[in-house]
């Protein structure tokens, strides 16, 4: 075994972290201050960066020749409305050139628009509309802002949390006025979300097959 | 004589068009027979899939998945259920693994006979039609058979897959990969030297490789482009590190190269399916751990705290650790990640999917402008568009 540690195969498996952290360390002097590093793994790098900032840096990290995070694979939001600043940003990048994913992460404050990157990846356009759609962040620059998923005339932004599951309107064909209509939603039975959260321990205890029948005893 | 301007012309292309693969609305404006303009209006099939998934337990979750691209429901189980046994840090057993690369090869063929068939009756060939969904019939007889369902089979589970595969099947898809390459060979001498289906496609829509990086385009759209990127080589997962294969790559980046490109991937997805039923392992097909997999029938025969289990994984369901992550796997049209949120409960927090063809979708205002009308359609053909993973 000592052998094959120094000439082969562990080598080889100690290369994969540390090409990860090489470009960590060649990304970080690329970005200067403005990014901290959230975590690494082996295939990936989650950064956090403010939000004045996304323009520059995506464009950074896509023209430098080493880095070559050529592609943008996709960009969404999350809503946590405890949060200071409610949403956050995710910017999937990949660089086909070292094999390697990046995510941005970015606070975004309800209210605030953010920097589009339409100019910088052109699928960021549908991207960023359907951001809009479902989360209402407003995106400054965008050469066409228009609701993407939702129907015609929609109102409201259904990936919010605080939007409910069941919508607010529901659409029928009404034959008298023989067009298609908008009404609010009557549930002929309440809408059902059980709560199966237990108050006691979930299933989160790894318990092994064969024992299964023996953890029972201590209790 | 005085010049005269003419207004171009907006046409509604769909909502229901045979052409359109889908409920798809193109709005587009006409310069006589050129387009200046496309506007898709997609959503039509909308059905909130994220959001639901926010209200479901992980193992709830999973069906959905079958729902987005119903042309091949496997392959985007696979990529939530990686996402899931990422997050729980779940190994899988061998078997369960090559169970899951044959099927998700399996679903790769059912998607490119869909895609090529179709896109030829688009240009105007009808029998490759006729004679792929013979084919197409014949492998989801073998996804039935392997978990009873024909579309939405909800087979691939976090830890493995539900059931152990019953005997013989693995003979018969032998016999069927034996077979098969017939069809291809008959395809191809309906399609590839066809005058009429090359005056179609060749120098239609064609992507180059900047673009394509540009325009986020995955799976054999890029690889059309001349890019060599396929996840399965790059990012193997599961049993695809030991799988020999090839990856074909286009040279024009035109309709015809990406119709070239899926004709080779599925003789190369034969050669993936031969090798998993060659080296096919024994053993479990399914994580033994009971932390997120139900416990074996007779255990519940026997055992109360198996009987506890099998109830609680039912009802509440297993709790994923805080964390985020984004698992991306090559489905046959492209990349199909799941960027998922948990928050240490029993449902996911948020569940982000992002589908290839959404950005293909995107892209055909790009690649229709200054096409005549009829190219337009090649184009949405050659693209492998499917509305339920577009819309979700």
């Amino acid at each position: 075994m000592g052998e094959t540690d120094q000439n082969g195969t562990v080598v080889a498996e100690a290369e994969m972290p540390s090409a990860t952290a090489e470009m960590l360390s060649h990304v970080k002097r690329l970005l200067g201050g403005g990014v901290s590093v959230a975590y690494t793994s082996d295939t990936e790098i989650v950064l956090r960066a403010e939000l004045s900032e996304i323009v520059t840096l995506l464009g950074t990290l896509r023209d430098d020749a080493v880095a070559a995070f050529a592609q943008l694979t996709d960009l969404t939001a999350v809503d946590y409305p405890d949060r200071p600043c409610r949403f956050e940003m995710v910017y999937q990048m990949l660089s086909l050139k070292n094999n390697l994913r990046l995510r941005v992460l970015v606070p975004v404050g309800e209210g605030q628009s953010v920097p589009s990157v339409v100019g910088l990846f052109s699928n960021a356009n549908w991207a960023e509309r359907e951001v809009w759609d479902m989360f209402g962040i407003f995106f400054a620059g965008h050469p066409d802002l228009r609701r993407l998923l939702t129907d015609y005339g929609f109102e409201g932004h259904p990936l919010r949390k605080d939007f409910p599951l069941t919508g607010h309107v529901e659409v029928r064909y009404d034959d008298t006025l023989r067009r298609v209509v908008n009404e609010p939603v009557s549930l002929v039975q309440e809408f059902r979300d059980f709560d199966f959260l237990s108050p006691w321990e979930g299933m989160q205890g790894q318990i092994a097959a064969g024992n299964a029948g023996k953890q029972g005893k201590g209790e | 004589m005085a010049e005269m301007q003419i207004k171009p012309i907006t046409m509604n292309f769909g909502p229901q068009h045979p052409a359109a693969h889908g409920v798809l609305r193109l709005v587009l404006e006409m310069d006589g027979e050129v387009i200046e303009r496309a506007d898709p209006h997609i959503g039509l099939l909308h059905r909130g899939t994220e959001k639901l998934i926010e209200h479901k337990t992980y193992l709830q979750a999973l069906p959905y998945f079958d729902r987005l691209d119903y042309v091949s429901p496997m392959n985007q189980e696979h990529a939530w259920a990686l996402a899931v046994e990422k997050a729980l840090g779940i190994e899988v057993p061998r078997r369960a693994q090559y169970i899951r690369v044959l099927y998700c090869e399996i679903g790769r063929i059912l998607n490119h006979v869909l895609n090529l068939t179709t896109f030829a009756i688009d240009v105007g060939a009808m029998t490759p039609l006729l004679w792929g969904f013979e084919e197409r019939e014949e492998l989801m007889g073998f996804y039935e058979r392997a978990c009873g369902a024909r579309l939405h089979a909800a087979y691939f589970r976090p830890g493995g897959v539900h059931q152990d595969l019953p005997q013989g099947l693995l003979d018969d898809i032998a016999d069927w990969a034996k077979r098969f390459p017939g069809f291809i060979t008959d395809l191809e001498t309906l399609l590839t030297d066809n005058r009429i289906f090359k005056q179609r496609t060749v120098d239609i829509g064609v992507i180059s490789e900047q673009e394509a990086l540009d325009l986020g385009m995955s799976g054999p759209c890029l690889r059309g482009s001349g890019v060599a990127w396929d996840l399965r080589k790059t990012q193997p997962y599961d049993a695809y590190a030991e799988m020999d294969f090839d990856i074909p790559i286009g040279k024009t980046g035109d309709c015809y190269a990406r119709y070239l490109v899926r004709v080779e991937e599925m003789r190369q997805s034969l050669r993936i399916i031969e090798q998993c039923i060659a080296n096919m392992p024994d053993g479990p097909v399914l994580a033994q751990d009971n932390k997120a997999t139900p416990p074996r029938r007779t255990d519940m025969k026997n055992s109360m705290e198996a009987l506890i289990h099998h109830f609680k994984l039912y009802t509440e369901g297993f709790h994923v650790p805080e964390g985020e992550s984004y698992t991306a796997v090559e489905a046959p049209k492209g990349e199909f990640g799941v960027y998922l949120v948990a928050d240490g409960s029993n449902k996911p927090y948020r569940c982000k999917i992002r589908a290839p063809g959404f950005y293909f979708m995107a892209a055909v205002d790009h690649l229709s402008r200054g096409h005549m009308l009829a190219d337009s359609v090649a184009i949405i053909g050659s693209l492998d568009i499917v509305f339920g993973e577009i819309d979700r």
